[in-house]
């Protein structure tokens, strides 16, 4: 098995800044294998068009095993592509059909401006972390780990939150390029854990406040987001940002 | 090639066991007011360098930190699945300090430090307690307390996880206390910039030439301290499964600016990786060593049997890990395993498509696990239906992500059918070379984590690497910083004026430019497959005299091949992924050839160094302690010219002996 002979229209997005207007270009490619991922079929087209002379595809990879977070593409009207629980880099050319073509965009938000191509600004998604997903907890204050027993359905439930990769791929989903599900997941798992409440209440709501600065649009539980998650982050995590966010307005004077 | 031996470590004196909390009593101190004019570069966000950076940050130090992806949350210890280790004793099985201290040295085939080692046992707990604190989510029992399992190479359950996903969780918990500092202005961050050049300065590192890899921009950066948490260099042979950017290229710049080269040719081949599916491959994925716990490693007793696995019965499969080695099993450490698989496949017992694979079976577990829930609900007589059932659920909580990922990548449902594996590049022991406090032969230039060479040997275990590289970042280099920084407050603040950053910044950009101008036919990524190609063949697995030699040539070769045809698109001042990609081939390129120079020096075999000449009659690695027990940490003199210093190793607290996993 080597190359293969699927045979695969591609309608590219290129862009040479975030200040060009950009456009769609068409490529074809005559052998692909099913068993490439779909960044490898693009590896292909790169290799064929520096062949050419014509400028490669900028996109953004880089673990290739579904858990950096990194890879970004639209594809088909849907981030990372067909496939429920999958990212782009996981996605098989097997997948597709011979003499399919397919769409690929980046994402579109006014948060995440296109840097190149295929490739956005995520720094918003930082920022929003820095602002308050963490546990202000300094190196060697620590208590021995096991002085503090959490019940197994708490670190589960906070575990399945934590397992965002912070991609924006529910971002690039939301008609309103909403970033809850990102912020919330954060703000979950930190609320689920006993380690977390000491700042829950100042987290819920400097977090919000810099999601809105960035520019991330509102939420109307339409649910796109979970539906498109790579890792499946449940939406039960907005709802439960909401009331964390709720609660902590109704009680605090900060922000 | 010119060899001296005058590396002094610089280990404390005194019993292993209280070497380091008398360093850490005796340790010059920097006070308060001093720290905030101090600055500290730290290039690279995984474990080791976010770690670093909020640590550093917190202690009041001003820091700036690097990287070349997006976020510095998608550095490449986010994949490391399996699990850390820790000496915690929580699971009552007779773990210690001293075990771990002992394990690591022994799986490191008696080629590691044992001041290094011991240290980074002692500290292990502590990670653990200061993850938990950050609040990451490692599995748990019912009871609310730490899960443990056990990993290669180790008798005890030392192990923490979090599913198949640790280092995704570590991660982020180091990530999260980074951004916390750079939400408090104490650590700029600097996310899209590649570190070109280190900046030295009357004999002192002071600096970073980096690239903003959106703009194109060259940038210079200066510091009293500059610490290099760059990862491995996995990627010199192409397919590995490292992330696409991993790089050598901060390593070895900083090498070629004076700092010695440990052990390269140390490398780590992972036995348990989905094997390659065609030339379009791009990496290799790991299946946590984890699986190892659970999974009967097989192949069919004969030759060329290509019938699929769940149909060859019992007695016509050849569990030969089990059946070479029944102390360790499965669980043998990742040298032995690879090699083992190799040797199966060589001789024509290999499976699948390409030959190149065996068998990871969990029909047993699944049997296993099944019965077990039936004893737990008190149900007699089961049907075999029912145990596959309850036993594949049991499965599916331990390893189901690892299991998604096999069916995503394969197409086959490893529930069904058993996995086929392979041995795949995964890690390096070697590194820049670090004495005790992790400083390089450079001052003021340090080393942290899988970039250095310090604690592994020749053979990593499983779990190891996420240990160490927290342990340096969070509990070693705020301390041994100290001894270096409290003579650096007179200093004043580092200008990047100075005619040596210009200098610098100068061969920086010349080196870009050189790379446009070229415009030959051969694209980056040809030249860096061609190269991968010949380290597999001739310096993977098995390495002889002969193929050594043969590589050397071939690298030198290609080099040159490089500087003449490769062919750069775009430009300079943009985004442009492609000029990155030239400038990591061309060093990854020079590293190829001193790590031949390295296994070619290295005339036995040790860990996962195996020399064909050198190895005993049942085909185990045969080390040549008299001759060998030393680092190799290569100077660099001049283009295909270094010279070898040898660290010679003393263990005083460890009996050596011929590692046996029998």
């Amino acid at each position: 098995m080597s190359a293969g002979n699927m045979h695969i229209k591609l309608k590219v997005w290129r862009q040479s800044n975030s200040n060009t207007q950009g456009g769609f270009e068409n490529y074809s490619l005559d052998t692909v294998s099913p068993d490439m991922s779909f960044l490898e079929m693009f590896d292909v087209l790169n290799e064929q068009l520096i062949e050419t002379g014509t400028e490669p595809v900028a996109f953004d990879h880089d673990c290739r095993e579904g858990i950096c977070g990194m890879c970004s593409m639209y594809i088909n009207g849907q981030p990372h592509g067909p496939l429920r629980g999958v990212t782009t880099c996981q996605l098989h050319m097997r997948s597709f059909k011979d003499g399919d073509t397919i769409v690929v965009e980046p994402w579109r938000a006014e948060a995440f401006p296109v840097i190149k191509d295929l490739v956005v600004d995520r720094d918003a998604f930082d920022r929003v972390i820095a602002a308050g997903g963490f546990v202000s907890v300094n190196t060697g204050n620590a208590q021995d780990a096991n002085s503090l027993p959490i019940p197994k359905v708490a670190a589960d439930d906070a575990f399945a939150a934590a397992a965002c990769i912070g991609c924006g791929a529910c971002v690039a989903a939301c008609k309103n390029a909403s970033a809850m599900l990102f912020v919330s997941a954060k703000i979950s798992q930190l609320a689920l854990l006993p380690q977390g409440q000491a700042e829950r209440n100042i987290r819920a709501e400097k977090m919000v406040a810099q999601m809105d600065a960035e520019g991330f649009g509102a939420c109307t539980n339409t649910g796109a987001c979970a539906a498109e998650c790579p890792k499946e982050i449940s939406l039960e995590n907005i709802a439960r940002m909401n009331r964390e966010y709720i609660g902590a307005k109704l009680s605090s004077s900060a922000v | 090639m010119a060899t001296s031996s005058n590396l002094d470590a610089k280990i404390p004196q005194g019993p292993i066991e209280t070497k380091w909390s008398k360093y850490k009593s005796s340790v010059a101190l920097v006070n308060p007011a001093n720290k905030r004019n101090l600055e500290i570069i730290v290039v690279g966000t995984g474990l080791a360098g976010a770690s670093a950076a909020a640590t550093l940050a917190e202690m009041g130090y001003k820091v700036k930190a690097f990287c070349f992806q997006d976020s510095p949350r998608r550095a490449h210890s986010i994949a490391a699945q399996g699990g850390i280790n820790a000496a915690k004793n929580y699971q009552n099985d007779g773990d210690s300090v001293y075990r771990l201290f002992y394990d690591t040295i022994k799986g490191g085939d008696y080629r590691a430090r044992e001041g290094n080692v011991h240290r980074l046992a002692e500290v292990s707990g502590n990670i653990i307690d200061q993850c938990v604190a950050a609040g990451v989510p490692f599995a748990r029992e019912y009871g609310g307390l730490l899960s443990n399992r056990s990993f290669g190479g180790t008798q005890v359950q030392r192990t923490f996880y979090a599913a198949g996903q640790t280092g995704q969780q570590l991660l982020l918990g180091a990530y999260s206390g980074l951004q916390r500092q750079v939400g408090m202005g104490t650590v700029k961050m600097y996310n899209r910039h590649e570190m070109l050049d280190v900046v030295n300065i009357d004999g002192k590192c002071r600096g970073i030439i980096a690239r903003n890899l959106i703009t194109g921009e060259v940038e210079r950066h200066g510091g009293h301290a500059v610490l290099l948490c760059t990862g491995g260099y996995g990627n010199v042979f192409y397919l590995s499964t490292n992330a696409m950017g991993s790089n050598v290229t901060a390593a070895w710049k900083a090498h070629k600016r004076g700092a010695y080269f440990g052990n390269p040719c140390f490398t780590q081949i992972h036995p348990t990786c989905i094997p390659v599916s065609g030339e379009h491959q791009s990496k290799l994925t790991l299946m946590s060593e984890s699986l190892r716990n659970d999974g009967r490693i097989w192949v069919p007793k004969k030759k060329n049997d290509t019938r699929p696995g769940n149909e060859i019965p019992e007695d016509e499969r050849d569990y030969y890990l089990e059946r070479r080695y029944p102390a360790f099993g499965n669980l043998v450490p990742r040298d032995i395993a690879s090699r083992a698989a190799k040797e199966r496949c060589d001789a024509g017992y290999g499976v699948g498509t390409s030959k190149l694979a065996v068998f990871l079976d969990f029909a047993a577990a699944v049997e296993r696990y099944g019965k077990g829930e039936a004893n737990k609900n008190n149900i007699v007589n089961p049907s075999k239906e029912d145990i596959t059932i309850w036993g594949k659920a049991v499965v599916k909580e331990k390893y189901g992500n690892l299991f998604d990922m096999y069916k995503q990548i394969t197409g086959e449902d490893p529930y069904e059918v058993p996995m086929r594996i392979y041995p795949a590049v995964h890690y390096t022991m070697g590194g820049l070379w670090v004495d005790y406090n992790l400083m390089t032969t450079v001052p003021g230039l340090y080393c942290l984590g899988e970039a250095n060479f310090s604690d592994h040997g020749a053979n990593r275990l499983g779990a190891s690497a996420l240990m160490q590289g927290l342990a340096d970042g969070y509990f070693v280099i705020p301390y041994t910083i100290g001894s270096y920084l409290s003579k650096e407050i007179g200093t004043g603040k580092i200008s990047t004026d100075h005619p040596e950053f210009i200098k610098v910044e100068k061969e920086v950009k010349d080196r870009i430019d050189t790379l446009i101008k070229i415009q030959g036919k051969t694209s980056p990524e040809l030249f860096h497959r061609r190269l991968g190609q010949i380290m597999w063949d001739k310096c993977g697995m098995a390495r002889n005299a002969q193929g050594l030699k043969e590589a050397i040539v071939e690298i030198r070769e290609l080099r040159k091949q490089f500087w003449s045809d490769v062919k750069v698109m775009g430009n300079t001042t943009e985004f442009n992924p492609e000029l990155d990609k030239a400038g990591r081939v061309a060093d990854f390129i020079e590293l190829g050839e001193l790590m031949c120079i390295d296994a070619l020096t290295r005339e036995e075999s040790c860990g996962g160094h195996f020399r064909e000449e050198h190895q005993t009659e049942e085909g185990e690695a045969l080390r040549d302690d008299e001759n060998f027990m030393f680092v190799s940490a290569w100077e660099h003199k001049a283009q295909e010219e270094w010279e070898l210093h040898k660290e010679e190793l003393i263990y005083d607290n460890i009996k050596i002996a011929q590692r046996s996993y029998k």
